[in-house]
Order: structure tokens, then sequence, then C-alpha cells
């Protein structure tokens, strides 16, 4: 295969501590190596230039059933907004907040990002998901299935059967080819199958008679019993609500006491997933005000929590969780279209358009309070950069979230155009907060440390000989920074150069080809369990609506698989 | 010995019933018994190795007969008609997988096609109101394992989808529904007393036409407000005394059908439907699902939103954009108005379903019928292409009613030759490529000349 040389570029990689060294990047085989190695490299100059590892997006909703279902009721969304196709691509485009699935691998890819971790997977619709990752052209892809509803990990988890549900999550994250453990909404998406809610998490789960708290509290210890790359990632209680960062607070605390327990350098035990939608002060939504400060101190204080933003970006948007009720509820406030989907044994899930309006002292205020976590952030490495795409924001809009980190010039200009700009400042330190993040600690944000989180720093997040030959190059020149935050926001956009696998991907903003993406899994290897078995077989048997054989993805299903192996019986 | 394939998918309606065990004989070749299918997805399965099948495409003659040419003969004629026209139109898509769209649509993109499915005819008008007021549903195992009040409304599940009441609705015992058919209320609305309604606790016989005013009676009395003596032909007492069993329910499903989105008010029946449901959400647990047609007909729908952004009546002329305008870019409407200049009918029997006037409009242009079986659409084709049938020959995707996707098997080979769908349309998609590259070969592509076709 042939070889590359990045050369001269300022290089940004935390994973090895490089902050900005000018430094040549070699890749064969579309692996890292050291230069020395190479004998007659393709040589791209990134003189004056920003290098960083491909980006990694840790949360995002790119691929599975209620993505589609937003795609699927919102033509709105295509029409006027949809580009025209590039002549360098080989598909259509179509789409702005929910983008169909050719327009989000190419629009990843554009930012120089290589790996996307799809938020949420219905187990019981894993083959749509896969179907649409399969169609989802350049980056890479993990789905995490949801468990937090689930009946078995409800059931097992009353019973304090940990052994129990670790055999069970192992057999489902084989069946769905999933990659880890996501919760949302624990306990509160099963009592949505009545109309019902669990919006604290000591609220019982009706009939299953379990409080969130256990669910999140058994799930960290099967996560850890199992030793998986990622921790639990965790979509707390009461969602979007003025008032509920003691909630939070209260879900956050759930981690204490719990280590790390994996081969795969991840330093925490719980996930907790954007962050912006929970730390609301207030009891309505006249006197909301931001607790992010509240929130970031005990993140700050404890080690063994990761989070990211759910940054909102002021866009007309399209929300989408598996936290039915609160799709519910938010239909309630604004009126628009509702789609909803409860999924058998599992979980649900809403669609609710939504426009995020500079307006709007809600919505202002929720600009700040997601703009506060990551400026009062002690360790970058622990507070990820996401809009919760498309929740609070399409993912398109990342490049003007860093530059709002990394300009406060930038937050200026877009607080100027806010109709309660007094109240917003009143309601949020946001105003105070002079601090204006650079280059390192965006790689932090957006590749290193979700990298670490996922466990996945053998393959992303650095440049590091060895790693995956994931390189983008941004022209931005750290010694002489643009004073206009547009020129960063620009640059991010449209990256100079993504070097996928080796493959020179996008130049100059444009995609070039389309190199095979990859699906990545995890296997884990358990015990032969019994009863597990016994509890499928009879779940299946009389309460699904598919066959036992029918549910677990065929491998023809899968596409370009790339497994992470977990050994538990060593 | 016979072999048995079991878990067998039944590629015949949107019920996806995936239980179906097949037995097929020693030498693999002849499907013997086919347990647990309804008597329709029965006679699928017998009807693939029980008849006799067209084994390689045809082409229509100058004499107006068939005559049989290799399937590159037929990928190269089929791509010509394709790269010749300029308003081809795709259609169909109810009766294959949906590895068989994704590859479709490769090629319209490429051709600069409309691609429409059935939908267009069929639940469209659903479509329309779910772009305006959305979709509160739920799968199937959800109404089964929770469900105490059901309503089917303008369908008749008994004969369009005949294990649907058993598999899913009426009388399966759930998880929190253990008495199962003891357990539910069954309400059946519907002009006509079918074979569904006979098995109704309740049973309303709405006005023809006037589904719309019943809804709007359900939504007043649910909202507490006062209604006429009689609406829609029902009398006060017995729409209130429905509204309260809708109200008090723990967990209920709408099961609506072409009774709604093919009567006077179409779409906005489905869209008064949806609030419905949306207002019985501030009491209770309410959802609502539309009886999908094909075993498939939901594939369509999924594959090409994910694809483009719509479901359905896409046009993709312009090569870089798409655009869905139902009525401006729908199948019926573009053949009406003769717009269309070449014509693919796939997986289902536009020559059946179409209006007399679209058909020959249509038929003044090439037709190219793709489809395991002769139809009414093969009988008027200019080309005839033979596919294996998918869910018996050929495995794949398929996505139930309620948009659950369902990995169909293959329980026997082909007939010797025989390709599926995708790779139909990924050879096409090839030879597209190559007469892209060389801009020489326009030519004329249609093999019969005006006036001597068949059926003329």
């Amino acid at each position: 295969m042939s070889e590359l040389i990045i050369r001269n570029g300022f290089v940004f990689d935390p994973l090895q501590g490089i902050r900005g060294d000018r430094m040549d990047i070699g890749i064969k085989d579309g692996k890292i190596v050291e230069t020395s190695t190479l004998s007659a490299p393709r040589t791209i100059d990134a003189a004056g230039m920003t290098v960083m590892a491909g980006g990694v997006d840790i949360h995002s909703h790119v691929v599975g059933p209620k993505v589609n279902v937003g795609r699927l009721f919102r033509p709105e969304d295509k029409l006027f907004k949809s580009p025209h196709k590039s002549p360098t691509c080989s598909r259509m485009e179509m789409g702005s907040s929910v983008p169909s699935t050719f327009k989000t691998g190419y629009d990843y890819a554009r930012m120089g990002y290589v790996f996307v971790n799809e938020a949420a997977m219905p187990p019981l619709h894993s083959p749509h998901v896969h179907e649409e990752i399969r169609d989802t052209p350049i980056i890479d892809n993990a789905a995490m299935p949801v468990f937090g509803n689930n009946w078995f990990t409800l059931e097992y988890l009353k019973n304090n059967e940990i052994e129990n549900n670790a055999a069970y999550t192992a057999w489902l994250l084989r069946a769905t080819r999933g990659f880890g453990i996501k919760v949302v909404n624990p306990g509160g998406s099963e009592a949505w199958g009545w109309g019902l809610n669990c919006v604290h998490i000591h609220d019982p789960v009706p009939y299953f008679d379990i409080a969130p708290a256990e669910i999140v509290k058994g799930l960290i210890e099967t996560n850890e019993f199992l030793g998986l790359p990622h921790s639990v990632h965790l979509h707390c209680n009461n969602l979007g609500n003025p008032g509920n960062y003691t909630d939070t607070l209260d879900s956050l605390r759930l981690a204490e006491g719990y280590a790390p327990k994996n081969d795969f350098g991840r330093k925490q035990v719980m996930h907790v997933t954007h962050l912006q939608f929970h730390a609301y002060g207030g009891d309505s939504w006249g006197n909301v005000g931001a607790r992010s400060k509240d929130i970031m101190d005990y993140v700050n204080a404890h080690d063994n929590i990761t989070v990211d933003m759910g940054q909102v970006t002021l866009d007309e948007t399209t929300t989408m969780t598996a936290d039915g009720p609160f799709e519910h509820h938010l239909r309630a406030q604004n009126n628009l279209k509702w789609a909803n989907v409860d999924v058998e044994l599992e979980t649900a899930a809403g669609v609710v358009p939504y426009i995020y309006s500079p307006k709007v002292k809600a919505n202002t205020i929720q600009w700040a309070v997601g703009l506060e976590l990551a400026l009062l952030a002690k360790d970058p490495m622990r507070i990820f950069l996401t809009t919760d795409h498309p929740n609070a924001g399409p993912f398109t809009r990342y490049p003007r979230v860093i530059a709002w980190l990394m300009s406060r010039a930038a937050r200026d200009a877009t607080m100027k155009t806010f109709k309660w700009l007094d109240r917003t400042i009143d309601a949020t330190s946001i105003d105070g907060i002079d601090r204006e993040l650079d280059l390192y600690e965006i790689a932090q944000m957006t590749r290193a440390g979700p990298a670490r989180a996922l466990g996945l720093t053998h393959m992303y997040g650095g440049l590091a000989p060895g790693m995956d030959a994931d390189v983008a190059v941004y022209a931005l020149n750290p010694g002489d920074m643009p004073s206009d935050p547009a020129a960063i926001e620009n640059a991010f956009s449209r990256c100079a150069l993504l070097v996928k696998d080796g493959v020179v991907t996008v130049r100059d903003g444009e995609v070039v080809t389309e190199p095979a993406k990859r699906t990545i899994w995890v296997d884990v290897k358990v015990p032969e369990n019994t009863q597990v078995q016994r509890d499928i077989y009879e779940h299946f048997l009389r309460h699904y609506s598919v066959k036992l054989d029918n549910y677990s993805l065929f491998e023809e299903h899968l596409h370009n698989s790339r497994v992470i192996e977990v050994d538990t019986t060593q | 010995m016979p072999k048995k394939v079991e878990n067998v998918g039944c590629p015949y309606c949107g019920v996806c019933c995936d239980d179906l065990v097949v037995t097929v004989s020693d030498d693999g070749k002849q499907i013997l018994e086919v347990e647990n299918a309804c008597a329709i997805g029965n006679q699928i399965f017998h009807h693939a190795t029980g008849s006799e099948r067209i084994r390689l495409p045809r082409l229509r003659q100058p004499d107006g007969t068939y005559k049989d040419i290799s399937y590159e003969e037929a990928v190269d004629y089929a791509a010509k008609v394709l790269y010749n026209a300029k308003k081809p139109l795709i259609y169909g898509f109810g009766s294959t997988n949906c590895e068989g769209m994704a590859a479709a649509a490769k090629v319209a993109e490429k051709a600069g096609a409309v691609l429409d499915n059935c939908a267009s005819i069929c639940h469209g008008s659903s479509f329309l109101a779910i772009f305006d007021n959305g979709y509160p549903s739920c799968t199937l195992g959800e109404t089964k394992n929770r469900a105490d009040v059901i309503v089917y409304w303008g369908a008749n599940p008994a004969h369009a989808h005949p294990r649907h009441m058993s598999r899913y609705s009426i009388f399966p015992r759930g998880f929190f529904t253990g008495k199962g058919h003891m357990s539910r209320k069954i309400i059946v609305i519907d002009p006509r007393h079918t074979d569904t309604a006979q098995v109704a606790d309740i049973y309303l016989q709405v006005k023809q036409g006037h589904d719309y005013e019943l809804f709007d009676a359900f939504r007043a009395v649910v909202r507490g407000h006062e209604i006429p003596d009689v609406v829609a032909g029902i009398k006060r007492e017995q729409i209130v005394e429905v509204a309260n069993i809708l109200k008090k329910a723990r967990f209920g499903t709408i099961f609506y059908g072409m009774g709604l989105c093919h009567s006077d008010g179409r779409n906005h029946n489905v869209d008064i439907a949806i609030s419905l449901t949306r207002d019985l959400n501030d009491y209770t647990k309410w959802t609502i699902m539309a009886m999908r047609g094909h075993y498939n007909i939901t594939g369509p729908g999924a594959v090409w939103s994910w694809q483009y952004g719509y479901p359905y009546c896409l046009d993709l002329t312009k090569k870089d954009i798409a655009h869905m305008n139902p009525g401006e870019t729908s199948s019926i409407d573009l053949a009406m108005r003769d717009e269309v200049d070449a014509f693919i009918n796939i997986g289902t029997d536009a020559g059946a379903h179409f209006p007399i006037d679209a058909v020959k409009h249509l038929r003044k242009h090439p037709w190219i019928t793709i489809d395991p079986n002769i139809n009414m659409a093969s009988e008027i084709s200019d080309l005839h292409i033979p596919v294996g049938i998918v869910g018996v020959e050929v495995p794949g995707i398929v996505y139930r009613m309620d948009n659950v996707p369902i990995q169909y098997r293959k329980v026997i080979d082909p007939p010797e030759g025989v390709i599926s769908d995708e790779e139909l349309f990924e050879r096409i998609y090839r030879r597209l490529s190559e007469l892209e590259a060389d801009e020489a070969v326009k030519e004329h592509a249609k093999a019969a000349p005006e006036g001597v076709r068949a059926g003329e």
C-alpha cells in the first residue's frame, strides 16, 4: 500500500502530550508509523497548518429508526435546505437537521471526523441500524443498544443478579453487534408504556418495582464486571425541565464508590451525555436559570465521570430520543407534530421538530448553559464537544461551537442577537467567563478525550505509531490565529485534508474518495449461563413479536466488521 | 429426508409472520409443506415450485410475441432505455427486499428517474398526514403485551391481513394481557359489516364517507364537549360510550386501513385519527398504526428516507437534488399527464392497479416489468425480466407494518440462472455507468415498432 508523509504541520495530540510541535506524520498501510520507516512516501505539505487525529464523536444520532422517522416525517427539512450534489461525491446529499446517510458521512468527513458513535440503538431494530451504517460513507460507526428500560435488565437488577445481567448484556451486544451499554431515562421509558414517567432516580418503575437509581448502579456494576471498552453511557432522568439539576447531581452521585475495571485505558465508570439539558435551576420556564457551576463543581471533583455538552446551536432542528415521555412533554409545549415508537420489552422513542431561537429566553439560557459547562471544566479530557445531534442542533454546527469555545468575541457576537440578553445574562454566568480554549483543548474535547472514554485509544484519537492512520489537517496557524472567529469556524467546517485509514479522503474541504467504512462492535465472551438462555427463550416464546432466531443480526447484514474482543472467562 | 426450514418469513402481507416452517424435498427443489402460514402465504410458497416459472428475460418482438433473451441483453436493454429516457419512472417495490430497493435507488439516481412505490396508490395519503401531524405509534409486540382496547377502523384484517388479529391484537396472550381476548375490548368501525366486525365487542357502522365527522365527534367528547344526537349515522349515546372506553383504556391501538386513506377525506381522515391519538395521550396511552399492505411496502419508505429524506414520489431527474411533491411527482399523476417516457414496473403490477388511461400513456413508451411471475404488467411489457422470489429464493431485510426490520431467509434456490432484484439493479447500474462513459451509444432502444404491440 502507499506511503504518505504529512510534513511540517503543527501537531496537536493530547494522547501523547504533543502541543503544537512542528512534526512530520508518517503513514504506511493504513497505520501511523515512525517517519524513519518510510521508503518513498508521497509528501503532503502541512506547513502553517494544524494537524490532529481524525475526530471522534461519542454521542450522535445518525443511524436507526428514530433518526429515520425524523427524516421521513420532515420533508420541510429538505426543501431549500439541501445542497446540490457535489461532483466529487458519488451520491446526493439531502436534508439539514437530519441529513441523509450519505450527507452524514460526507459532512463528518469534511469536518475531519472519522468515527461516530450512534447514541441509541433499539435492539429489536438492529438490522435497520446496520442497513443505515452500510449506507453511511467514509466514517466508522458503532451503535449502543439501550438497556435502561429493558425487561431482562429490570428483572435481573431488581434481584441484584449482576452476573445474569452481564450474561444477558453480552448476548445482546452480540445479537445486535452493539458497542456498549446505553441508558436512556432509566425506568422512565418503560413507565411511558403506560403513559407515565420516572422523573427522579427514586421513582419506582410501574410493575417492575425497581428505581432508576438501582438500574444505573446495577448497569455500572455489570459494565465493570464485563470490563467493556466504554462505560455506562447515561441519559439522566428528568431531561429538559427547569430545576432538574438536583436530579442530575443525584444521578452523578450514583457513580460514587465505583472504579473502572478494563483493559482499554478507560478511566470513567459513567459517561453522562448532553449535560446541558440536565443543568437547569428554577422551577418553571419563567425563572429557569443555569446551574452549570453546581454540576461542573461536582464533575471536576470526580475523576470517574465523563460528560458531553449537548450544546444548543440556535437552529431549527429535530429532537429525537429514546426518552419517549420527554418528547410527549415537548410536543405539548410547542404543539408541533409528534412521532412516537414504543419498542416491545426494550425501549421507546419520540421525535418532535423544535426551533431554538435567539428570540426565546429559555433557548438563549440553554445556549449559555452548554458553553458554561465546557468553559468551567477543569479537565477537557473529560468533557466532549457534542450537540446531541440533532437534538440541540445539527452536528454540522460543531465548527461554530468550537468558535464559541475559542473566542469570547464569537460568544459576544452571538449574544448581541438575543432578544432577552439582559435576562439571559442575569440567569447565567456566561457573561462573566473570559476563558478561551486553545487548539490543544479542542483536540482533547473532540478526539483524545472521547476516544479514551470509549476505550478506543488503540485505534482513534491520537497520532502515535500503530494507531489508525486517521489524520485531519486544518488551515489554522496556531501561532497566528485569525482574529475573526468566522475564520476558525470555516477552517473546522472544511478541513484542508483528511486521511482516513491511510487514504486521502478530503482535500480542500471536498470529499475526493470514499474509502470503505467499518462497523465497530464489542464481542464479549462470558461463561455459559443456562438461566439467562432459558429467560431469553421464554420471553421470545411469549412476549416478543419476532422469533428468537430472526432477532440476532444475520452475519450478511453486518458490514465491514471490526470487532473488539473482551474475554471475561480468563 | 425432506428438510424442514424454520423461522421463515412470509412474503405476503405487512404482518410479516416469521414463524413459518417450510418442508423442502430431498433434492432441495420442491416445497412440500408450509406450516403456520395463512392460505395466501401458503400459496406463495407452493407457487414457487409447483408451477411453470419464467427462467429467462423475454423481449417483445415485432409480431407481438415474446422471445427469450439473456440477462446480459436484458440488462443492456434496460440500461439503454433508462439512459435515453428524459424522465423514466421506476415504480413498485411492494414485493422485494430492502437490498433491492437500495440498488434500484442507485440506478434511479444515476439515470435521473422518478422513483416511487406502491404507497403512491395506497398509504400515500397516510404519509401526507404524517408529514403534517406526526405518528404516535408502537411496535406490534407492545400492542400484544399491553393493549386492552383495540380499534380497527376502515380495515378488514380477517381478509387482508389474516394473522394480524391472532398474532398481535385481539387474541394473543401478552405479558400484561394474560387473558388474551377476554381482557380486551375490540371496536370495529366500518361502513360494511365485515368479517372483522364479527369479532368486535362494539361495531359502529359509520356512514360511508363520514369518517372525519365521527373522529371529530370522538375528539369533542374526549375533550368534554357536547355533540349532536347523531353523527355520521351513529347515535350520540354510542359515541359517548366508545369515547369513554377509549379514554379509560390502559393502552390502546388504532389500526386503520384503506377505508380511511382512500375514502372521501383521505389524508384528512388519517390526520384527525392522529389528532385523536394525540388527544387521548393526555389521559392514557394510545398508539396508531397503518395497516400496510404488502410484506415490504414499508421498506421503500424506510430505505429512501435514509437515502434521500423522502418516503415516496421521489423526483431524481435533476440528478443532483431530490424533490418530492405528491400530485406532481406521483406515479399516477405523471402517467395521466403523459410526462413519463419510460417505465419500469418492479415487484408490483401496475397493469392491474393503475387507471386504464395511465396505463395507455405508459404503454406508448418502453415498459419493463421486473417480477418473478407473469402478471398483467408483464403481459403488456416490452421486456419482462424474471427474478427470484424474495422470502422464498432470495433472503434479505423487510420492514413490517410497524417499521420493525425482519430478516427473511432463503428456503430454496431460485430456478437455475434466475438472479435477484438486487443483482439485476447492480448490473443495470454498471451498464449505465458504461453508457455514460461512452456517449456514442445513443440509439433507439424500443424493441417493438409502433402499432404492432401486444394487445393492440
